[in-house]
């Protein structure tokens, strides 16, 4: 796959999720999800770190695609865009993992979409454990609608909650999850 | 944590989301920004008293053009850098131009008057006036930007802190431009340029702290 061949597909995708189409939403992510481990392997790979850190960056980066849609201009081609969030997921693992970014090459857009892979790796995160240390409202509010499959109205009315407390709980609790997988990732 | 889980639970329930939403987002952090500095002037060292006098209205008038310059092209930037991937070439280089343009006026100025006058025309009356107001007016303002920063995704946090320092210092520098007597244009290229560039330096110092995401 090339930037040429995903960039029109993959913006397709991005542009029906952010209308609310989940199938669509789930296929940006599973391709997106493929192409950032061939790019994070690649990477890593330079400075010795195997597998499991690039799958913690692989989740970091679809969570920060998720939450931060709305940075997104639709305007504009999608892969500079999901490249500069990998881009920028990395220097941050570099930085908190006190690792020197000098002898790394510079590379370019292409890299990124270059080799797919669709490993079966686990991140180093546990997810039940991680959400035990949210806030109970946003807890509740992602364990009802992201893991139940319940709709907002639902899972409102089941946590007595408004529609919008549920939508806001469900982002912050979103983007605490991703402040915690790169907390768990410097220990 | 498996991937596949991840993404179960990410699409899951998809909420549509707006995007294009910063534009007016960025518009009220620099409005309310400016409004809290301007007040903060008014009740600390208030209107110069002859603000509206003919003479002194050309000098504020560059006041304003100089900041305000600042305050447009960093607002365009800062509208780019909030967004991963945007293209902003040339930008940076043109947020240098007020520099350079009052710097010369500033010199030929200089230059067009005996060496004796200068240091009335750098100093001024109140220079550490100047040094100390234009800081503390843009701190409101430096809060407004990182809140609305904070709500995007800037990915290069020192340049995005640097310009929103700048910002913020010119917001400083416009809400001083009000009380402020000094009539010379050496004065403003030296004063309101140093401060609104230090406002700047902190501001990248502050970036990758406040900006993190």
């Amino acid at each position: 796959m090339d930037v040429i061949s995903t960039e029109p597909e993959l913006r397709g995708l991005m542009l029906a999720g952010l209308n609310g189409d989940a199938v669509a939403h789930r296929a940006l992510l599973e391709k997106l999800s493929a192409q950032l481990r061939g790019y994070f392997k690649g990477q890593l790979n330079r400075i010795n770190r195997g597998p499991v850190e690039a799958e913690d960056l692989v989740q970091e980066v679809l969570i920060a695609v998720h939450t931060r849609r709305q940075t997104y201009d639709q305007s504009q081609p999608l892969t500079p865009w999901i490249y500069a969030i990998a881009r920028y997921k990395f220097l941050d693992y570099l930085r908190r993992t006190k690792t020197s970014a000098k002898d790394l090459p510079i590379d370019d857009v292409e890299e990124m979409s270059g080799h797919d892979d669709r490993g079966q790796v686990e991140s180093s995160v546990d997810l039940k454990r991680l959400m035990t240390a949210l806030s109970p409202k946003a807890r509740q509010a992602i364990q009802f609608v992201k893991v139940e499959g319940l709709s907002v109205s639902e899972a409102a009315a089941r946590s007595g909650m408004s529609e919008s407390a549920v939508k806001v709980s469900i982002h912050r609790g979103l983007k605490a999850l991703s402040a915690l997988i790169s907390k768990e990732k410097r220990l | 944590m498996k991937t596949e889980q991840l993404i179960d639970l990410l699409s899951t329930n998809v909420e549509p989301v707006k995007t294009g939403q910063f534009r007016k987002t960025l518009a009220f952090a620099i409005i309310a920004g400016a409004g809290a500095a301007f007040c903060i002037m008014l009740a600390t060292v208030g209107l110069r008293p002859d603000l509206a006098t003919t003479s002194h209205i050309p000098f504020l008038a560059v006041k304003l053009a100089f900041t305000i310059t600042l305050i447009a092209l960093g607002t365009l930037l800062l509208s780019k850098l909030v967004r991963p991937g945007q293209a902003r070439r040339g930008l940076f280089t043109a947020l240098l131009l007020p520099f350079l343009v009052i710097a010369i006026a500033a010199g030929v100025v200089l230059a067009s008057d005996t060496p004796m006058a200068w240091g009335r025309m750098i100093f001024g009356m109140n220079w550490a006036m100047c040094l100390l107001c234009i800081p503390l007016f843009a701190v409101v303002p430096l809060v407004a930007l990182t809140w609305f920063l904070r709500k995007g995704a800037p990915t290069e946090l020192r340049r995005t802190g640097a310009i929103a320092g700048l910002v913020a210092g010119a917001l400083g520098a416009t809400a001083y431009a009000f009380h402020c007597p000094d009539d010379s244009i050496p004065f403003i290229a030296i004063w309101y340029g140093a401060m609104v560039a230090m406002c700047g330096l902190v501001g990248a110092m502050l970036g990758p702290k406040l900006l993190r995401w």
